[in-house]
């Protein structure tokens, strides 16, 4: 329980202003490892902000970001990808056009370089993803596959399987099930579970009460860019939560 | 009997991959059947089959640029006047006596500034769409080149300056006859298109001009520098046209201001034939080259057969209809499962 409780990640008094908006206004979050945090909220309340602020997309207005105890500026994407920050985008952010394995390596693609050129080694991406694909028990036809091929379950689990493709530490998925047929909906609940075994703190804003109650330990609303109520998720109820949305407590 | 079904079946489906690969080829080499029984004596003769290599040599440099970039999304207006202005440039530097190997590069770096111009405008200026960025710079380029050369033709290049579009290299070795000899357009072409098609598919950058064309928002999240790349591809496809105007240089002798007139629709209509798609992250390079070959086959077997060029037209533009059409039922048929 120790190794497993250990801070990933801590956002503190975290403040966003678009012009004369502000989005959020000192938000605190904390992520341990092998912990689920669910973050719920009205649209508007903030959530997608803070989101983009953790993976580097937005620069804060105020307020500071904390891995593993060190305070860490996030210039880009990238600067989180490289902390073991990953995001898996409501909108999923694949390439249809691309098969599988590209997918999961996109952007960070094993090369042999012969000077400038950098050539793409992809003996190397059809082992590395069958074998992560194997590890988090996805099952495809072939890691070949085009993405576009694949049902709206299996590519929200490509989604998670890129994000965890490179040891990362707290996973953030914005919306995971929104867009899933029900039996669908499942096999990625597990996944999330699955990760959780692993150590990966994951972060899952949700809609869905059943997604929350079904895989998160704790829950965190978000009213109007503020932190409303947060709380271990058996010391709450499904009405609970529900009201906190609304701004009811 | 079911299971017999099935491997029909999976067969079928197996098949399908190679259709959207090399179906394009399938039509060329149809094409290329019909026309030798249409024209038995001439069509696939040592000569005209050069010719329509030489024919398209110019027009398969601006295709494959406009290619990259409608693989990302893009689209390129301004290849014809790249290729006028890089002309004119040439012509101009070789009139005022620069030694054959400065003028040869003048038109490729001309080329590749237009292209840098192109992107960087698309980028930094953030103009809403590509085309509206090479609408302009159809325009301006086209207007620079007849500002700077008054709008006459300038005529007469040196044997070095006109080895890429005019020279032959001799096969009687071979024991050839002296008429059989082969186009350095045509080794051009192919060094070219091997070049660019390792670039494609076998380069990170290549990978990621697919998937900026499959997926922007994608790309970024990936981390991948999207501006930088679309950078790269309207500068490299400006390069490309720079290389047509070497050709166009050797084949013609001359730097003329009607040089590419509407070529930048011609090279267009070959991506399309192609197979690549508009909305991007779609198409190949093999697919652009039978693109190319099949319009230049269609233009030299109708001259050939002494049909009027206006007739010519309207078969153009209709195989590009088709072509789209025959993708749209394929497309069909692949996701129906």
């Amino acid at each position: 329980m120790s190794s497993a409780n250990q801070l990933l990640l801590e956002a503190k008094n975290v403040t966003k202003y678009f012009g004369t908006i502000t989005a959020l206004e000192n938000v605190n979050l904390k992520i341990h490892a092998g912990e689920c945090l669910g973050v719920v909220g009205d649209n508007g309340a903030g959530k997608t902000t803070l989101m983009k602020v953790l993976s580097g997309l937005y620069k804060p207005s105020a307020g500071s970001l904390h891995f593993e105890g060190k305070e860490k500026v996030l210039e880009s994407p990238r600067d989180s990808q490289n902390l073991g920050l990953e995001m898996v985008y409501q909108d999923l952010a694949l390439a249809g056009n691309l098969p599988i394995g590209e997918n999961i390596f996109l952007g960070r693609e094993p090369t042999t370089n012969l000077g400038l050129l950098k050539f793409l080694d992809y003996k190397k991406i059809k082992e590395l993803t069958e074998a992560h694909l194997g590890k988090l028990k996805i099952n495809v036809k072939s890691a070949d596959q085009k993405v576009e091929e694949l049902s709206g379950g299996q590519r929200q689990a490509v989604a998670i399987a890129r994000s965890t493709a490179f040891n990362a530490k707290v996973v953030i998925m914005d919306e995971p099930t929104a867009a899933l047929a029900i039996k669908e909906v499942g096999k990625v609940l597990d996944l999330i579970n699955g990760l959780k075994k692993t150590g990966v703190g994951v972060i899952v804003i949700s809609h869905r009460m059943d997604d929350i109650f079904a895989v998160c330990d704790r829950v965190m609303a978000l009213f109007q860019g503020t932190n409303f109520a947060e709380s271990e998720l058996s010391n709450t109820s499904r009405d609970e939560v529900i009201g906190w949305i609304m701004g009811k407590k | 009997m079911d299971s017999k079904d099935q491997d029909k079946d999976s067969l079928y489906l197996k098949l399908i991959p190679y259709f959207e690969k090399y179906g394009i080829l399938l039509l060329l080499v149809i094409m290329i059947v019909v026309m030798h029984f249409l024209q038995p004596d001439v069509f696939l003769s040592w000569r005209n089959v050069t010719n329509v290599f030489k024919q398209i040599s110019w027009q398969s440099m601006l295709a494959l640029g406009v290619f990259m970039v409608i693989v990302t999304a893009g689209i390129d207006l301004s290849v014809g006047s790249i290729m006028m202005l890089s002309l004119m440039i040439l012509a101009i530097v070789a009139k005022a006596g620069a030694p054959w190997y400065i003028v040869v590069i003048t038109p490729l770096i001309a080329g590749f500034l237009c292209g840098l111009f192109n992107g960087l405008g698309i980028t930094l200026l953030r103009m809403p769409h590509p085309f509206i960025m090479t609408l302009g710079t159809l325009y301006i380029f086209r207007g620079t080149g007849n500002l700077i050369s008054g709008g006459t033709p300038i005529s007469g290049f040196t044997d070095e300056v006109r080895y890429l579009g005019h020279g032959r290299i001799d096969l009687t070795w071979l024991g050839l006859e002296k008429s059989q000899y082969l186009p350095v357009s045509l080794v051009l072409i192919a060094i070219v298109y091997i070049i660019f098609w390792i670039f494609m598919n076998k380069t990170r950058t290549g990978k990621w001009i697919y998937a900026i064309g499959g997926n922007p928002n994608a790309a970024r999240a990936s981390g991948i520098n999207v501006n930088k790349i679309l950078v790269i591809v309207y500068s490299l496809c400006g390069f490309l046209s720079g290389i047509g105007a070497l050709i166009l240089a050797g084949r013609t002798d001359s730097g003329y201001p009607n040089a590419g007139l509407q070529s930048e629709l011609d090279a267009i209509a070959a991506c399309i034939i192609g197979g690549a798609s508009f909305f991007g992250g779609r198409g190949t390079v093999l697919g652009v080259f039978a693109g190319v070959m099949i319009m230049g086959i269609l233009r030299n077997g109708l001259n050939l057969m002494d049909v009027s060029s206006f007739w010519q037209q309207v078969l153009i533009g209709s195989i590009i209809v088709l072509a789209v059409y025959v993708d749209v039922l394929r497309r069909d048929f692949g996701t129906r499962k």
